[in-house]
């Protein structure tokens, strides 16, 4: 979303960004031999190196001049290069990955709440306000929404718009290596995790609302609160299709998403 | 010149037939990729460690086995593909593949070439589809499950039950099988959760399944998926006793799932921690040359080609029908070929028959609380 908004790039290989920092922070402790923390830490920079500032550079940058179509049909490929890539040069079978908690568990009224669920709404809870505050409380942040709203005047203005593209991918590339780094403790490491959520953000992105922050946040919510009802309550079986439905019935009822807002383009 | 060219070409066409009349070709067709990836490795490496223990040793009948590997991708359709290109070689036997729904389809393509293939599957109708050529490598589900329910309503006095399965054919099968097996023994199923190959989240399932109060928490899905429900499940603070059968107390899974497989207790039809010298060896060798323990796929693999080994060698000839019928009512002791590990026995339907586990996983490994003899005993 924060792509699309500054540089109008539809990434397919969301699912498989948040796929591969666990695979770097995995192969920093097999090959490397670092200890976790500190493979944590070499694993996050080389997702700002690779999947911020090289798919910048590589990817974006000359496909981006020919469409968009171009680069939503590289980005594609891209995924199916990061799969095989980790495939082929790590593992085809699923790796565990330490947590960052302890597995311990709380009482509270008598549901059973455990320390990993507590850290990663933690952790997500501070990511997006720790965002939210760096792009409206910083001068950075507003240079980066004025790019979004309007590059060509923000250039008039004086405001460095490849800087601020870049620092988007960069920012994008630090929130993909978090969500892996939380959720690979419970989902294991594998190739393949990033189909899953891929599919799961964007369509929680286009439900919530693809232009605004706080709609692809409750979008990714109600679809994860509706998946997990449906397969408790209803049928685990067609818990895949709810989402889907619910897709379809956005895009047909309010194409702007939940909390999206409409825009108009002159043609 | 012309005629010295054609004489040359002519030598390295025989130099190749020869080398082709040395070997014999047992292609693997197995899980590399995909969901059966932990499964079909094991087995792979199992097998290429047996082919290379027999071939350092001369082969079989002097032939040295041939054996290139092709992934199915734990896809059906591409398993079919890739069986349908072994057979295009002329193979003497096919090992493999282990996800039952890929055996399924690309057995019938074995049985009209009249190949025998050794299968990793376990689904119960494999072996009760009048084929002449598919040989267990394990227990079927119609072996394995039956020994599971004696075992909850035995061992565990259970009174009720929650099953989670995997919604393929392996899933299938055994929730078919374990179900009639409860129903004989008067035992309810609180709750019947299906899930999908390749789930990451069992969340919901995890609720359904405490919210069912059930005595027991079966789980009989594929490993990846096995390791993810038994963190779940720790994750939620479930204190019911949790079960299954082979895959959720194997190696792979216990690694994946680290303190949460803890306590874990179950049937298994082959460990590589069974209290038999052999499968210590075994183990010891295979950790040695793949870094990592195997389970009991790798077991299957490597008496696979044992198992040929020892038929081939009794029928003194290379004959795939006569190996077949061989191999019905056929049973090998560790005397007669070491490789074997344990004294097996194939029956008519090709479904196999030795001695089995029971065991619980106790600090991260797996702990044999009692040896179950064969049925056929």
């Amino acid at each position: 979303m924060l792509l699309w908004q500054t540089s109008q790039t539809i990434n397919f290989a969301q699912g498989e960004f948040v796929m591969l920092p666990a695979f770097l922070v995995l192969a920093a402790m097999r090959f490397g031999g670092l200890d976790f923390p500190a493979a944590l830490l070499v694993g996050c920079l080389a997702s700002l190196l690779v999947l911020g500032l090289l798919f910048k550079r590589l990817v974006v940058d000359p496909i981006l001049r020919h469409g968009v179509l171009p680069l939503v049909i590289s980005t594609l490929g891209l995924s199916i290069f990061l799969k095989e890539g980790v495939k082929e040069f790590y593992a085809a079978e699923a790796q565990g990955f330490p947590g960052f908690w302890p597995a311990t568990n709380f009482q509270l009224g008598g549901a059973v709440i455990s320390a990993q669920s507590l850290v990663i709404i933690a952790a997500a809870l501070a990511a997006v306000a720790l965002l939210q505050w760096f792009l409206g409380g910083t001068r950075t942040g507003r240079q980066m929404q004025a790019t979004a709203q309007n590059p060509q005047l923000a250039r008039v203005l004086g405001i460095p718009v490849e800087r601020m593209i870049l620092y988007t991918f960069l920012v994008n590339a630090a929130l993909v290596a978090l969500a892996s780094f939380l959720v690979s403790p419970i989902y294991l490491a594998k190739f393949t995790n990033g189909e899953l959520l891929g599919l799961a953000a964007f369509v929680a992105a286009i439900v919530g609302g693809y232009n605004q922050v706080r709609g692809a946040i409750a979008g990714g919510l109600l679809l994860g609160v509706i998946d997990n009802f449906v397969a408790a309550y209803w049928s685990a079986q067609y818990r895949a299709a709810i989402p889907l439905f619910l897709l379809i019935a956005v895009i047909l009822w309010r194409p702007q998403g939940l909390l999206g807002r409409a825009e108009e383009r002159t043609v | 010149m012309k005629r010295g060219l054609i004489t040359a070409i002519a030598a390295v066409l025989s130099l190749g037939a020869a080398h082709a009349q040395q070997t014999v070709y047992m292609p693997i067709v197995i899980e590399v990729s995909g969901n059966g990836a932990v499964s079909g490795t094991n087995f792979r490496d199992g097998a290429l460690m047996a082919i290379d223990e027999i071939n350092a040793k001369g082969g079989i009948l002097g032939r040295r086995i041939n054996a290139p590997v092709s992934d199915t991708q734990s896809n059906a359709g591409v398993s079919r593909a890739q069986v349908q290109k072994a057979i295009d070689g002329d193979p003497y036997v096919i090992l493999g593949p282990v996800f039952s729904g890929s055996v399924k389809v690309n057995m019938v393509l074995a049985q009209q070439a009249e190949i025998p293939q050794m299968t990793g599957a376990e689904a119960a109708e494999i072996t009760q589809m009048g084929n002449d050529y598919i040989f267990r490598t394990s227990f079927g589900q119609q072996m394995s499950m039956p020994k599971m329910a004696a075992f909850v309503a035995n061992g565990l006095k259970a009174r009720s039950v929650a099953f989670l399965w995997v919604n393929n054919d392996y899933g299938k099968g055994g929730r078919d099988v374990f179900f009639k097996e409860m129903a004989a023994r008067g035992i309810k199923i609180a709750a019947d959760v299906s899930t999908e190959s390749g789930q990451v989240d069992f969340a919901a399932d995890v609720v359904k399944m405490k919210a069912s109060n059930a005595d027991v928490m079966f789980i009989y899905t594929n490993e990846e998926e096995c390791a993810r429900v038994l963190r779940e499940l720790r994750k939620q603070g479930v204190k019911t006793p949790i079960i299954g059968e082979t895959n959720v107390i194997s190696q792979k899974v216990i690694e994946l799932a680290g303190d949460a497989a803890n306590g874990v207790k179950g049937h298994v039809g082959l460990t590589a921690d069974a209290p038999i010298p052999a499968v210590t060896v075994f183990r010891d060798k295979f950790q040695k040359r793949f870094k990592y323990l195997p389970d009991h796929n790798g077991i299957k693999g490597y008496t696979a080609v044992y198992a040929v080994k020892h038929a081939t060698e009794k029928l003194g000839r290379f004959d795939r029908k006569a190996l077949a019928k061989l191999m019905h009512g056929l049973t090998i002791t560790p005397a007669q070929e070491p490789g074997i590990l344990i004294e097996t026995t194939w029956d008519a339907h090709g479904d196999i028959d030795r001695i089995s586990f029971l065991v619980e996983v106790v600090g991260g490994k797996q702990k044999v609380v009692e040896i179950l003899p064969k049925l056929g005993k």
